[in-house]
């Protein structure tokens, strides 16, 4: 890829200043990054043929309708090029003969902390997931690898009729609501990574809010890849119910290889009429990563959704959360964050379509590029015709922090109604040497003024995650900065 | 040696020549601060007195190219802006400049943090923010909101001499703090001045105004045109400048003389310099 093309022009001081090379991300490997053995259940080969896909629905006993649509899906796979956009280098470097696509790390998920195997428990513990359930959380779900190895709930929730369990629980335990509304979203022909996930999906959440249900706390899932050459695939759901409210929050990492492992996740919201569905992802996978998920909402008659996505890890992540505005009075927003670091692409954005009338929209999204990082907003707003009096609001800004970093914006719009309003707006900009100078006059080192200022940066994103989660990820940002001032 | 002639000012500078972009446009400026003095440095547009503080405060876009600061008898030229920050000097900005998403609260945290190298603990800060925002008149909705972002010329000036409170600084540069205020906030920073400064402190007031100094008396006050101090006197010397104007000076001085005496090399480039940032 040509990196360098489209830099722009640091400023005079910027240049001055000796920049020594920043390790990005450095301590990732200690923080995050550790590994455990692999002492699995079971773990399948590496290579991606029907077989495989036979393999992983007979271990989970699934239904035949369910068998049949990840062959399908597997064909459809195999059959669609690749994307043409993006970082099509990287795309096309992955070999997926050179993946495991299904392992089992447990024989038997754990319904407490004690039933999980205490290498995986040590794990979470380290990444302080049990903590965070009994402070703040309604329910946690832990994936390791493949599958889903501990899952919690709180009482009440299952005795208002709230349904809160991984994929696999929810085909077996609900078949019915599966059936209807799996891949009704997004159709594994959407996409080659969504076929790619609708053929060996494993693990993910299936969340089910009845009626005027509010969940206030929070749920939570995590993901943990540890394998090398791992390629995690969960489907997640989520169906809020007329009236109902629920926010669900995902978090992930994984242990650093040479290699590359993938993660390709299919993420299906349905927002029934006046339903609220909050979606808070702080995705932090390690720097080997392949990141390519579809992430799409259906928001039906006044019903709200809200995409709030961070991004801060990944080799590449290809991700547009999506919304679509089906019903009168919908409402969407997406709010995303993506830091790019050294050897990162984060080719992030969003997506808008209104395809009923009095929608709104709101997409804000903030990048920082940093150490030759890449960041890209690449977004869709579509207004159907009739979808009169719509609103779409659209903002980008950009934070460039050195020279040799990049940042772009690829916005499509696709208007064909002529009753909208329509705000975009995208802004570049770097630290400016007055604002360092100024909060260095008050006593900061140029450290923390940067650091003061990437977080206020991106403080429309921060102040909308739960306290917990905007402590760690300013936290995050101050590590990423560390070492890059001379 | 230099040191001893200190004796009895917490802050000096001597001899300062400041180049911006390769072009002197200070040439030569001592000024000297005694504990408990209040000092102007009044000239007009273009004369090289926001130049001039900044620079002592420690802008790296302007380039000291002679000259050596001292403050609290330690010599700081070559210091880095937050380490004199640290030491007790305090420059309040005539243009502030804003910083999204960073509230006024958690900057005057980090800074007094860093002024008195502990943690204050967050229950003491927010009684002495509360203190000082009654003392000065600052709404209470200020903290939380982000630095200087959509605030007006004189909120910017209330939070400056705020922050100014908050950080208790050895010395002050205060830089047109009164520009853009209208007489209310006049009176709030010059009380905010005089209630800041004790004893063991002292200010130097750039103005181009006698405004806040009928406000804020000086022990002295100090003309600067052109780069250089062209008078210096008592404060009958603001009296003066205001019902006679800088081209008095000018006169008295003997103007021309002035660029003609200007050292080898600035010479060529020694019209009115326009600097003023």
């Amino acid at each position: 890829m040509d990196e360098r093309k489209q830099v722009a022009q640091a400023p005079t001081a910027e240049a001055r200043r000796p920049r020594p090379e920043a390790d990005i991300r450095g301590d990732y490997a200690e923080k995050w990054g550790f590994r455990d053995p692999e002492e699995y259940f079971h773990k399948g080969r590496k290579g991606l043929d029907h077989e495989v896909v036979e393999m992983i629905s007979r271990m989970k006993k699934e239904p035949d309708w369910m068998r049949r649509l990840r062959h399908q899906a597997l064909d459809t796979f195999l059959e669609k090029p690749m994307p043409r956009w993006g970082n099509t280098a990287l795309l096309e470097s992955i070999d997926f003969e050179d993946i495991y696509y299904y392992i089992k790390p447990i024989e038997e998920r754990g319904r407490t902390w004690d039933d999980v195997p205490d290498g995986i428990k040590k794990t979470f513990d380290r990444l302080g997931i049990p903590e965070a359930e009994r402070k703040f959380l309604a329910g946690v779900s832990a994936q390791y690898e493949s599958e889903v190895v501990y899952h919690s709930v709180q009482e009440n929730l299952t005795k208002q009729g709230v349904l809160f369990m991984d994929m696999d629980s929810g085909l077996r335990e609900h078949p019915e609501i599966v059936e209807r509304y799996f891949a009704t979203v997004i159709p594994p022909k959407d996409n080659k990574f969504a076929a790619l996930n609708s053929a060996v999906w494993s693990g993910g959440s299936f969340i089910y809010v009845p009626p005027d249900t509010k969940v206030e706390m929070p749920l939570q899932a995590y993901f943990r890849i540890n394998a090398e050459k791992m390629g995690q695939f969960e489907r997640t759901l989520i169906i809020a119910d007329r009236g109902s409210r629920v926010h669900y929050i995902e978090g992930c990492t994984a242990p650093v290889y040479s290699t590359d492992s993938l993660h390709s996740a299919v993420v299906e919201l349905i927002a029934m009429e006046g339903a609220y569905i909050r979606y808070t992802t702080i995705q932090n996978w390690s720097n080997n990563i392949y990141n390519l998920v579809t992430k799409r909402a259906v928001a039906h008659r006044n019903a709200v959704v809200e995409w709030v996505d961070g991004n801060i890890g990944s080799r590449l992540t290809m991700k547009y959360p999506c919304v679509y505005l089906a019903g009168e009075g919908a409402r969407g927003e997406i709010l995303s964050v993506a830091f790019a670091g050294k050897g990162q692409h984060q080719d992030a954005g969003a997506k808008v379509i209104h395809a009923a009338p009095n929608t709104s929209s709101t997409v804000t999204s903030k990048s920082i590029s940093k150490d030759g990082g890449r960041s890209s907003y690449r977004g869709l707003a579509k207004v159907h015709k009739g979808a009169t009096n719509c609103k779409v609001s659209v903002q980008c800004d950009a934070l460039i922090l050195d020279s040799i970093s990049r940042s772009d914006t690829y916005p499509t719009m696709e208007i064909e109604e002529d009753d909208v309003r329509m705000e975009h707006e995208a802004r570049v900009s770097r630290i400016g040497d007055e604002q360092i100078f100024y909060l260095m006059s008050r006593g900061l080192s140029e450290q923390s003024a940067r650091t003061l200022i990437v977080n206020g940066f991106i403080e429309a994103f921060t102040k909308e995650l739960p306290m917990e989660y905007a402590v760690e990820l300013n936290r995050l940002i101050e590590m990423e900065l560390e070492g890059s001032v001379g | 040696m230099r040191k001893a002639d200190r004796k009895g000012a917490i802050f000096a500078c001597e001899d300062v020549h400041i180049a911006v972009q390769g072009k002197e446009v200070v040439r030569g400026v001592s000024i000297e601060l005694r504990a408990g003095e209040k000092v102007a440095l009044m000239g007009p547009n273009g004369s090289g007195k926001s130049t001039l503080v900044s620079t002592l405060m420690g802008n790296p876009a302007y380039e000291l190219t002679q000259g050596r600061i001292w403050l609290a008898g330690e010599e700081i030229t070559g210091l880095p802006a937050d380490e004199r920050a640290r030491r007790g000097l305090f420059l309040a900005f005539q243009y502030p400049v804003a910083i999204p998403g960073v509230s006024v609260a958690n900057v005057i945290r980090a800074a007094v943090n860093a002024r008195r190298g502990t943690d204050v603990p967050i229950r003491e800060f927010r009684k002495e923010l509360a203190e000082a925002m009654a003392l000065l008149g600052v709404e209470s909705s200020f903290p939380g909101r982000s630095l200087n972002e959509g605030f007006s010329g004189g909120e910017k000036k209330r939070i400056e001499v705020l922050q100014m409170a908050m950080l208790k600084p050895v010395v002050a540069l205060m830089d047109e703090t009164d520009s853009g205020l209208d007489i209310d906030a006049l009176r709030t920073v010059a009380h905010g001045i005089n209630s800041v400064c004790g004893q063991a402190s002292a200010v130097l007031l750039v103005t181009h105004y006698q405004r806040l100094l009928n406000h804020v008396m000086p022990d002295r006050v100090h003309v600067l045109m052109e780069g250089r101090i062209v008078e210096s006197g008592g404060a009958d010397l603001v009296g003066k400048l205001e019902s006679l104007g800088y081209d008095w000076i000018e006169k008295e001085s003997n103007g021309p003389d002035l660029v003609t005496s200007v050292p080898d090399g600035a010479a060529a480039k020694a019209e009115r310099p326009g600097v003023e940032r």
